[in-house]
């Protein structure tokens, strides 16, 4: 958001088992259920992904704890940066598509109104 | 019949092929008397044996689709199908939260002699509507306020000011009562709100008007040899800051409506039941003499239930919501076009999942 120094971390990991890359609770500032929810959807949809789930730890406070834990030993970035590029596509895609259609809209209104 | 286990799925016709359990678990929200069933997403890799859930982005863009149903220059209403509920909800809370726009921050009073106290005016003048593309500004800068108090750079700040005085009308008649003729400027209206322009906005902005949208919005009331002199600065926000930078007048969206009859309903119980829900949701089919009850449009219900509350006519229908089918209704303030709205919403999410992309990156390099 504006007014964000730069030195302030965005995304911070906590990892709660030492050893195990596929266990992580990553930290995410300034965000709330906007993104922790439809990332959340995403990262659940990906088949590696053994639990997955976000909480926001104090109401006052704006970040999200959110938790990957994977299977198979895979590092839980891994799905983590998956989610957020699938989403990222489908935001792109939702953009183009209704981008496509109001043009469309407004193209049969013209033809309409003449 | 129709009871046990298959649901019949309503498609115009009394009953057509009905949808399994599962299918309809998977798909359907069910509204019942004392609860809402089946509201979760479920449908997760693994959940349910032979299916294959995990996300697929040719079936999402083969399954997606938007259609716009009304337009114009202030409202919109289109149909999103296809996507979760999580991500229709991310924009809609984009909407009203996330999407910047420019209002009133400062306010300098160098003279208020009106009643209206000084911070109830500036509240005031805080949530009128500037009509001014956010996009081509800056968000001014928070670190050196305590300096800059007074200054405003062309780039991130639109300077208004208000100056209104109020005297006595010297050609109104000897006993007329109306304040319209006795007093000259005794109301003011967001259309005294002159734009003052700063460096080359004058250049920049020369075809546009900057000032508020609506010009008849009430801000105080002086009598004669009350004034005001006021300057105000504009900043970029956005809605979580404060509700005066939302820019919609609200952002809501339903999820369409699905009413299929269990049985077939005639005569005077069709005409009962026609009147449980919404007007043109049900209609009367005249066959041989006999009326029998037929579902027209469920999209025009309002879901209020009306019919589980009546003991012969609640197991004749099943209420049921689909679950990826999204109604949105976005109102805009008048700032920017609904259309233009949307797709700044849209934006803005892809711009947070790359700064944290960015993030995960730098990190890794590290």
């Amino acid at each position: 958001m504006a007014g964000d120094c730069e030195k302030k971390p965005v995304l911070e990991m906590m990892q709660a088992d030492g050893g195990d890359e596929g266990c992580v609770t990553y930290v995410l500032h300034n965000e709330d259920h906007t993104l922790g929810n439809s990332l959340r959807y995403l990262v659940m949809k990906d088949v590696d992904v053994e639990f997955c789930g976000y909480s926001i730890t104090h109401p006052s406070e704006s970040k999200i704890n959110f938790r990957i834990q994977t299977r198979g030993g895979i590092p839980a970035t891994e799905p983590l940066r998956t989610g957020l590029t699938q989403l990222n596509h489908v935001c792109q895609h939702v953009l183009n598509t209704f981008q496509a259609r109001v043009d469309e809209f407004k193209g049969n209104q013209d033809q309409s109104m003449e | 019949m129709g009871r046990g286990l298959c649901t019949p799925v309503n498609r115009g016709d009394k009953m057509a092929a009905p949808m399994s359990i599962v299918e309809e678990i998977r798909t359907r929200v069910i509204l019942q008397e004392f609860g809402v069933k089946n509201v979760h997403t479920t449908d997760y890799p693994g959940n349910y044996p032979g299916y294959d859930d995990a996300w697929n982005m040719a079936d999402f863009k083969k399954n997606f689709r938007i259609d716009i149903v009304d337009m114009d220059e202030n409202t919109m209403e289109f149909d999103m199908v296809g996507i979760d509920a999580s991500i229709a909800n991310a924009f809609r809370r984009i909407l009203l939260a996330e999407v910047p726009t420019m209002a009133v921050e400062k306010v300098f009073i160098y003279n208020n002699t009106s009643i209206v106290q000084d911070e109830i005016l500036a509240h005031r003048l805080g949530l009128v509507p500037i009509k001014a593309d956010p996009r081509l500004f800056e968000y001014r800068d928070a670190g050196n306020e305590g300096e800059d108090d007074e200054e405003g750079s062309e780039i991130d700040t639109i300077k208004l000011q208000l100056k209104v005085k109020c005297s006595r009308n010297p050609r109104a008649t000897k006993d007329s009562a109306d304040p319209r003729e006795l007093y000259l400027n005794h109301m003011v209206y967001s259309k005294d709100m002159k734009w003052v322009p700063i460096g080359n906005q004058a250049d920049v902005f020369a075809d546009i008007n900057i000032g508020p949208v609506h010009g008849d919005i009430l801000l105080a009331q002086l009598r004669p040899g009350q004034e005001l002199d006021i300057v105000m600065h504009c900043v970029k926000g956005i809605g979580q800051d404060h509700a005066k930078f939302s820019p919609v007048a609200t952002a809501s969206y339903r999820l369409l409506p699905e009413i299929s009859l269990l049985e077939t309903v005639e005569g005077e119980k069709a005409e009962r039941l026609r009147g449980c829900f919404s007007r043109g949701v049900m209609e009367l089919e005249d066959r041989d003499g006999r009326k029998f009850a037929k579902v027209v449009n469920s999209r025009l219900d309002t879901c209020s239930r009306e019919v589980l509350r009546h003991e012969d006519l609640k197991n004749l229908v099943k209420l049921a919501r689909v679950r990826d089918h999204f109604i949105f209704t976005v109102e805009s303030s008048g700032v920017l076009p609904p259309d233009v709205l949307v797709t700044e919403a849209i934006k803005v999410l892809m711009t947070k999942c790359s700064r944290f992309l960015n993030e995960l990156n730098t990190s890794n390099m590290e």
